[in-house]
């Protein structure tokens, strides 16, 4: 079982930098309904394929330059970032998915 | 893996839940796919005012959670994953979700429907990078910042409403000359000085390269083009259903809605009942699609005993 790691703006470059798998982070907020939706999805793709990927998620209320940074203007959106690369995401996905859809869409970096 | 059920449900925003509800109380003991959008168009929708009984506006995603666990108290049970296909031509009827095959003597189709778009290639290439369908989540973005919102129902005055706690300005663009919205979202949407209108104006593009800049419109009347400097496009032009699954299957209309008896739930196949948006695009409301989904259940529950009365009587 693999946790899923909570990003802030300032832990955000350290640990998507020093990670050596590729890292998907979940922009989310409290108040939006199919982040709701999407995140017990997460939660399982964080148990099974954690040796391919790691989940992180970062609250866009409490880290909003972050989001800024990455021009994420619509929640949940998923970048995924190559190992050490913050510069810019290798894949942007944007609203609610389901497992099947997440995992095709995500074919690249999930073994 | 094949399973047999009494009643299988497709879909769980309000009218899935309370055919759930109902069902299961009356043992028939119902499965319910209810979706990778499990909750349905509710769970995009942030304060409910008119849902009987909670006179404190509830939050779409609360209130259908409450549903849900309503449901489950009398042993509905839940899939969260989409139906992939359906087989209504052999009985017991067939529905798949992957690799499971559920056969089902009565089903109940409640899988609603979803906002619709425009169409524009721009408008595709800028989702979620300033064209949003939803406003509670996204409005949250554009603080202080101008906004554009295209239609004339009462959830895009809704959402207009909503995004001018963000926005220093919210432009509704609408392709007629007066709103279909109600009347009550109506008057708020006038009184709101935030809230400006563009009527009988269509959008042509959405200009941006990586986010929003602009988006230009022209008159329907005098064909005259115009730009409009925002940030951000919000779409709330209506609903399409969601019955990609059943051409062939059941009897839809030209819009794709499924077709229902009047004053019933019943479709063009015995045994398979439809409840909720996905044949009503008149009403559309969270209390009428539950009324269908009682409806749909009562109605099921007594096609399974007349099966049942014929099977011991032959």
């Amino acid at each position: 079982m693999a946790d899923i790691v909570k990003l802030t703006d300032q832990t955000f470059d350290e640990t998507i930098g020093g990670s050596d798998k590729p890292v998907l982070v979940d922009f989310w907020a409290e108040w939006c309904g199919p982040c709701k939706m999407i995140a017990p999805v997460l939660e399982e793709l964080a148990d099974e394929h954690s040796e391919s990927i790691a989940i992180a998620k970062l609250n866009v209320d409490d880290n909003p330059s972050t989001a800024m940074r990455y021009n994420v203007m619509s929640i949940p959106t998923l970048l995924v970032f190559k190992p050490g690369d913050t510069a810019a995401e290798a894949k942007r996905l944007v609203g609610a998915k389901g497992k099947g859809q997440l995992l095709q869409d995500l074919a690249e970096f999930v073994a | 893996m094949t399973q047999h059920r009494k009643v299988v449900i497709v879909g769980s925003g309000p009218a899935g839940l309370t055919a759930a509800t109902y069902a299961a109380r009356g043992n028939l003991e119902p499965v319910v796919i209810e979706g990778i959008a499990a909750g349905g168009q509710l769970m995009l929708t942030n304060d409910v005012e008119n849902f009987p009984g909670f006179p404190d506006p509830v939050t779409g995603p609360e209130l259908m959670s409450k549903m849900r666990e309503q449901a489950a108290r009398f042993g509905a049970e839940y899939v969260t994953a989409d139906a992939d296909r359906v087989d209504f031509s052999e009985r017991p009827f067939g529905v798949w979700v992957g690799d499971d095959e559920y056969r089902a003597d009565a089903v109940i189709i409640s899988t609603g429907a979803k906002a619709r778009m425009l169409g524009l290639p721009s408008e595709e290439a800028l989702l979620g990078k300033g064209v949003s369908t939803c406003a509670t989540c996204d409005g949250f973005f554009y603080r202080d910042k101008p906004l554009a919102i295209v239609g004339g129902g009462d959830s895009a005055m809704e959402e207009a409403t909503f995004l001018t706690k963000f926005a220093t300005k919210v432009t509704v663009v609408h392709r007629r000359h007066e709103l279909r919205a109600s009347k009550i979202m109506q008057e708020r949407a006038f009184a709101n000085p935030k809230i400006e209108f563009r009527w009988n104006t269509v959008i042509d593009d959405v200009v941006g390269n990586g986010s929003v800049e602009a988006v230009e419109l022209s008159d329907t009347e005098t064909g005259e083009t115009s730009r409009l400097d925002v940030d951000g496009l919000f779409i709330a032009i209506g609903h399409d259903p969601n019955t990609d699954l059943f051409p062939g299957q059941l009897d839809l209309d030209d819009e794709g809605y499924i077709i229902t008896e009047p004053s019933s739930t019943r479709t063009s196949v015995e045994g398979v009942f439809a409840a909720g948006d996905v044949q009503d695009h008149v009403f559309r409301q969270a209390v009428t699609a539950a009324g269908s989904g009682c409806m749909a259940a009562m109605e099921a529950e007594r096609y399974l005993e007349a099966l049942a009365h014929a099977a011991a009587t032959t």
